[in-house]
C-alpha cells in the first residue's frame, strides 16, 4: 500500500490557463517551481527567484505577480494566467503579435514576463488606474493617455539586461492602440446591440 | 529522388528587416532554455559558497545534511572527482582555477566553490545546502582596490600588449600650451544576463551529454574534456536558447559540478545558479583606475597622450581589463604612450564583459577629448576631426575602413548639435539642468576560423548547420538571411540550426566576431551548395551535404587596423538639489560593416547604449573591505537600468562595408556601450559645469559637487 504523503506535502489544484491541474507539493515550492519542475510549463522564467526581475511575472486573477513570491499551496483557488495562456490558441495575443513583429526582445528570457505584465497593464491603464508619473490622480480624471513615459514606468517591475526597452515600449504602445479600438468596436456594437433589443 | 531549384530570387534578404525565425517561440514561451529541458531521475545540485574570504576549509560537516530527506551526495574537495587544469583552452589562455571546483582546500575569495549538495527536489537541495556546516581557518585578506597599488604588474591583454610607447611624453608635454591631467574610475559591474547560469549532464552509451546555456558548446566541450581526460569526441553539449551572456557565459563552476555529480550518481543531474552565486561566480568587469595626460597645440592637434589603465584580477587567474588599449586605436600624438596594469587581490576573478577594454577606457579617454576641447574652446567635434589619424598610431597599419567622421557628421545633423552652446549651465528647465554632450566609440573587428554544413533536402528545403550561438545578438536569424542569399532562395526554405558541439568547430559569441565568422563559413558552404545544384538537378534521399572550413581564408587575412566606429550623443537632464540625472535622449551613429537585420541589428546598436546608461548612471558593485564579500549582490542592490531609465535611444547607421570580409560584416554586439557614458557624463559637465570623473554618476556624487557654472 502507498503510505501517505509526509505532512510537509498538500495536494492541491491549480487553475492554469482554464485548466485545473492536481498535484501533490512540497509546502516550500514556489508557483514558479511549481509550474516549472512539477508541471512541465516552462514558459514562465527564474531570473533571480527573489522578486527583483519580473521575469517569473505571471497574472493572477488577471493581476500581476511574481511567481516566485507566491507559494503554490496559496495559489489554490486563483485563476492563474501564464504567457502559455495567452494566445487564443494559434492566434497570437496582439502584445505578442507586437513584441515579435517590432523585436520587442532580444535573448527572449525576459519576454514571457514582459509580455504578461504588458498584456495587464493595458487592461489596469483602460481601468483607470493611474501610476507614479500620471498628473492627475483624481478618480474622475479617467485613465491618463498611456504616453511612453507611462508605459516606462508600469513596465519598470520586468527588467530587460539585453536593453530592449525602446521597442518594448513601442510594442505595448501598439498593443495598447489595437486594444482601444477593439474596446471602442466592442461599445459601438454593444450601443448597437441595446437599439436593436429596444 | 526530388528537383530543387535555387536562383530564383532576385532580392537579396540581407538589409531586409526580418522578425527573429524563433520569435514566435519566444513569445509563446515555448523556447527552451538551458535548465527547461526534462530528463527522467533528474536530480538537482546547489553549490554552497565559501562564507570566509581567504583561508583554509578545515571540515566540511556533511554527515547530518546526508540524512536530510532527499539528499544524495555531498560533493567536495575530500570526496570529489580529480580533474585536469594543465591545459590551454580555446581562447589561449590557461583555465581559470575557479572552474576547478573541489580539488583543494584552500579559499581564495569570498564566494567561492565549497560544495555542492546533490537532491531529489530542488527544494530539498537548497535546504541542505544551507544546513551544510563548513569550518574555516580564516586568514587575513585584502580586497581594496586603490588608486595606486605597489603590487601593480603590466601584462598583454586581449588588447595587445601590456605598454606601448613612442616619443618623449614629458617633453611633449611640456611644450604643449594646453594640457589635461585627469584620473577617471569605474567600478565593479556585473554582467547580470537575465537567465542564470544553468547545465544539465548525464552520461549516456559512454558519452557525456551536457545541456547548458553558453555563448560556445565547442569551447565548454572542449573544456570539459581537457578537465576530465575526455575523448572529445564523447562530450556532447547543446545550449539552443541562451538568455543572454555578455561575456560571462563560458566555461563555470555549475557545469563542471554538475558533471562530476552525474558521474558519481549515474543519473541526470542539473546545477543552476543562484542570482547571488552569479555574483561571486559568473565573472564580472574589473573597476579601473585611468590616467589620461593630453598635450595639444593651440589648434588642438595632439602633440602628447598617455593612458594607464589599473584593474584587478584574483589571486588564482591573471585576467587584465585593458582600458587603455582604445587610444592605441583613436588618436595619435608625437609622443603617445599606453599601459595596462593589474594587481592581484583575494576577490573572484573577473572577466570579459560588454566591450572589456573598450568601455571602460573609453570613458576616460573620450572624457578627456571633451575637457581638452573646453579648455581649448573648440567644439568637441571638431577637436576629435582634427585628431583622426591617418594609421594606426602605433601600429603604423592603414585601416580596413574608418568612416567616424561620417558618424560624427551625420550624428550631429540628427541631433542638432549645430545649436548647441557649448557653454556650461546655461540651461535651465524648472529643477532641471540641461546639458548634451558626444563622445567617439570603436571596436575590434576580428573573425575566428569556423566550420559549416549545408544541406539540401530532398523535400527542398535547406538545412544549414553550424555551431553558432544566439544569445539574443538575432545571428541565428542573420545566418538565415545570408544562407538564403547564398542559396538564392527564399528564407522560409532555409533552416539553420545552431547551439550544438557535434556541428563541429566554429567562433563563440564574442568579441562582436560570432556573425561575422560563421557567416563566412556559412557563405562559403551555401554557395558551394548552390553551385554543385546547378550542376545536378536530383536531390538524394539523404540531401547533398557541403562543408566549409574558413580557417584557410580566415588566416590569409591582410594586417590592418580592423574597427568599427561609431558618434554617441546624449541629452541629459540634472537636478543639483536631488542629484538625480536622467538621459533625455540618446543617439547613436556607427560605422560597422554591413548590416544584416536592420531589425534585431538596431536592438543591438541601442541595447549596447542602455548598457551605458546603466554604467554612467546606475551599476556599481561595493566589495566590503571588511568582510570581502559585496553589499546588496543581486538585482535589488545592484541596480542595471529598468525601463522608467531609459528615453527614446535611436541607432542608426552609415554605409561602412568591409572590404576583405565575404559578406561585408564587421561585428556589432559591443560598440554600442563604447564611448556612451562617456557622452553621457560629457552632457552632465555641459549641464552643470562639473567633471565626474568617477562611475556611476550617484545623486550624492551630483549633490556633494553642486554646480560650478
Amino acid at each position: 500500500m502507498a503510505t501517505a504523503p509526509p505532512s510537509t506535502y498538500s495536494a492541491v489544484t491549480l487553475n492554469i490557463n482554464g485548466e485545473k491541474h492536481t498535484l501533490t507539493v512540497d509546502h516550500r515550492t514556489t508557483l514558479l517551481d511549481a509550474l516549472r519542475e512539477r508541471l512541465d510549463m516552462t514558459g514562465t522564467k527564474k531570473g533571480c527567484d527573489q522578486g527583483q526581475c519580473g521575469a517569473c511575472t505571471v497574472l493572477l486573477d488577471k493581476r500581476r505577480a511574481v511567481a516566485c513570491l507566491q507559494l503554490a499551496v496559496a495559489a489554490e483557488g486563483r485563476e492563474i494566467t501564464t504567457i502559455e495562456g495567452v494566445a487564443e490558441g494559434d492566434q497570437l495575443h496582439a502584445v505578442q503579435q507586437a513584441f515579435l513583429d517590432l523585436d520587442g526582445y532580444q535573448c527572449g528570457y525576459c519576454t514571457p514576463g514582459q509580455i504578461c505584465s504588458a498584456v495587464a497593464v493595458i487592461e489596469e491603464h483602460a481601468a483607470g488606474w493611474p501610476s507614479a508619473v500620471t498628473d492627475d490622480v483624481r478618480p474622475e480624471a479617467g485613465p491618463p493617455p498611456l504616453t511612453p513615459d507611462e508605459i516606462r514606468e508600469r513596465m519598470s517591475g520586468n527588467l530587460c539586461r539585453c536593453g530592449a526597452y525602446v521597442s518594448i515600449v513601442q510594442a505595448v504602445a501598439r498593443a495598447a492602440e489595437a486594444d482601444a479600438a477593439a474596446r471602442a468596436d466592442r461599445a459601438e456594437q454593444g450601443t448597437e446591440h441595446e437599439g436593436a433589443a429596444a | 529522388m526530388t528537383t530543387t531549384t535555387t536562383g530564383l530570387r532576385a532580392v537579396p534578404a540581407v538589409g531586409t528587416a526580418h522578425t527573429r525565425v524563433e520569435g514566435r517561440d519566444k513569445v509563446t514561451g515555448a523556447a527552451r532554455y538551458a535548465a527547461e529541458i526534462p530528463f527522467t531521475e533528474l536530480a538537482h545540485g546547489w553549490l554552497v559558497l565559501s562564507t570566509v574570504t581567504r583561508g583554509r576549509i578545515s571540515s566540511v560537516e556533511d554527515a547530518p545534511v546526508l540524512a536530510m530527506p532527499g539528499v544524495l551526495a555531498v560533493l567536495h574537495h575530500g570526496n570529489a572527482p580529480r580533474v585536469d587544469t594543465d591545459y590551454v583552452g580555446m581562447l589561449g589562455m590557461p583555465p581559470d582555477p575557479t572552474i576547478a571546483v573541489f580539488q583543494h582546500d584552500r579559499v581564495p575569495h569570498a564566494g567561492w566553490p565549497v560544495a555542492l549538495v546533490v537532491a531529489e527536489t530542488s527544494e530539498q537541495a537548497r535546504e541542505a545546502a544551507e544546513a551544510l556546516v563548513v569550518h574555516y581557518e580564516e586568514e587575513a585578506h585584502d580586497v581594496t582596490f586603490a588608486k595606486e597599488h605597489p603590487d601593480a604588474y603590466s601584462i598583454p591583454g586581449p588588447g595587445g600588449p601590456a605598454v606601448t610607447e613612442k616619443g618623449d611624453l614629458e617633453a611633449e608635454l611640456a611644450a604643449s600650451p594646453v594640457t589635461v591631467d585627469a584620473v577617471y574610475t569605474t567600478p565593479e559591474e556585473h554582467h547580470n544576463s537575465m537567465e542564470p547560469h544553468a547545465a544539465t549532464a548525464l552520461w549516456d552509451g559512454g558519452r557525456l551529454e551536457v545541456v547548458d546555456s553558453n555563448q560556445g558548446t565547442i569551447w565548454v566541450a572542449a573544456e570539459l574534456a581537457s578537465l576530465f581526460s575526455l575523448d572529445p569526441a564523447s562530450v556532447h553539449v547543446r545550449s539552443e536558447h541562451v538568455g543572454g551572456g555578455f561575456g560571462s557565459k563560458g566555461v563555470r563552476a555549475h557545469q563542471v559540478a554538475a558533471v562530476m555529480a552525474a558521474t558519481v550518481l549515474s543519473r541526470p543531474v542539473r546545477v543552476v545558479m543562484t542570482r547571488r552565486q552569479m555574483f561571486s561566480l559568473a565573472g564580472y568587469r574589473s573597476p579601473t583606475t585611468q590616467r589620461v595626460r593630453l598635450g595639444a597645440d593651440a589648434e588642438g592637434r595632439l602633440r602628447a597622450l598617455e593612458h594607464s589603465c589599473l584593474s584587478l584580477t584574483s589571486t588564482v587567474h591573471e585576467f587584465i581589463e585593458s582600458g587603455a588599449g582604445v587610444a592605441r586605436v583613436m588618436y595619435d600624438a608625437p609622443a603617445h604612450h599606453t599601459a595596462n596594469r593589474v594587481v592581484r587581490l583575494d576577490v573572484p576573478s573577473p572577466t570579459f564583459m560588454r566591450a572589456p577594454g573598450e568601455a571602460p577606457g573609453s570613458f576616460a579617454l573620450e572624457s578627456a577629448l571633451d575637457e581638452l576641447a573646453e579648455k581649448l574652446g573648440i567644439d568637441p567635434i571638431e577637436l576629435r576631426t582634427r585628431n583622426e589619424p591617418a594609421v594606426g598610431p602605433v601600429s603604423g597599419l592603414p585601416f580596413s575602413t574608418r568612416n567616424l567622421p561620417a558618424c560624427f557628421e551625420e550624428g550631429a545633423r540628427r541631433f542638432g548639435w549645430a545649436d548647441r552652446d557649448p557653454r556650461p549651465g546655461l540651461r535651465r528647465e524648472g529643477r532641471w539642468l540641461i546639458g548634451t554632450g558626444t563622445a567617439a566609440a570603436s571596436f575590434f573587428v576580428g573573425a575566428m576560423p569556423s566550420t559549416a554544413a549545408a544541406t539540401a533536402e530532398a523535400d527542398g528545403t535547406f538545412t544549414v548547420r553550424i555551431n553558432a550561438a544566439d544569445i539574443g545578438t538575432g545571428a541565428r536569424t542573420a545566418l538565415t538571411l545570408i544562407a538564403a542569399d547564398a542559396l538564392e532562395v527564399p528564407t522560409d526554405r532555409v533552416r539553420v540550426r545552431i547551439g550544438d558541439s557535434d556541428f563541429g568547430p566554429a567562433m563563440i559569441a564574442g568579441g562582436s566576431m560570432g556573425t561575422r565568422s560563421w557567416a563566412w563559413a556559412v557563405t562559403a558552404a551555401a554557395g558551394e551548395l548552390r553551385e554543385r545544384l546547378a550542376l545536378s538537378d536530383t536531390i538524394p534521399p539523404e540531401g547533398i551535404t557541403v562543408r566549409s572550413d574558413t580557417t584557410a581564408a580566415v588566416g590569409a587575412l591582410a594586417q590592418k587596423e580592423r574597427h568599427s566606429f561609431g558618434a554617441q550623443f546624449a541629452e541629459v537632464a540634472v537636478d543639483v538639489s536631488t542629484g538625480e540625472v536622467r538621459v533625455r535622449r540618446m543617439l547613436g551613429v556607427f560605422a560597422a560593416g554591413r548590416i544584416i537585420n536592420p531589425l534585431t541589428a538596431r536592438g543591438q546598436f541601442t541595447g549596447g547604449m542602455i548598457w551605458g546608461i546603466s554604467m554612467a548612471l546606475h551599476e556599481e558593485a561595493v566589495r566590503d573591505r571588511n568582510t570581502g564579500a559585496l553589499y546588496g549582490a543581486d538585482l535589488a542592490g545592484y541596480h542595471v537600468a529598468s525601463n522608467a531609465d531609459v528615453p527614446l535611444v535611436e541607432a542608426d547607421w552609415v554605409d561602412d562595408t568591409d572590404p576583405d570580409d565575404p559578406v561585408g560584416i564587421k561585428g556589432i554586439g559591443e560598440i554600442g556601450i563604447v564611448g556612451a557614458a562617456a557622452a553621457i557624463a560629457n552632457a552632465v559637465w555641459h549641464a552643470t559645469g562639473v567633471r565626474h570623473r568617477d562611475l556611476p554618476i550617484r545623486p550624492d556624487r551630483v549633490i556633494t559637487a553642486g554646480p560650478h557654472v
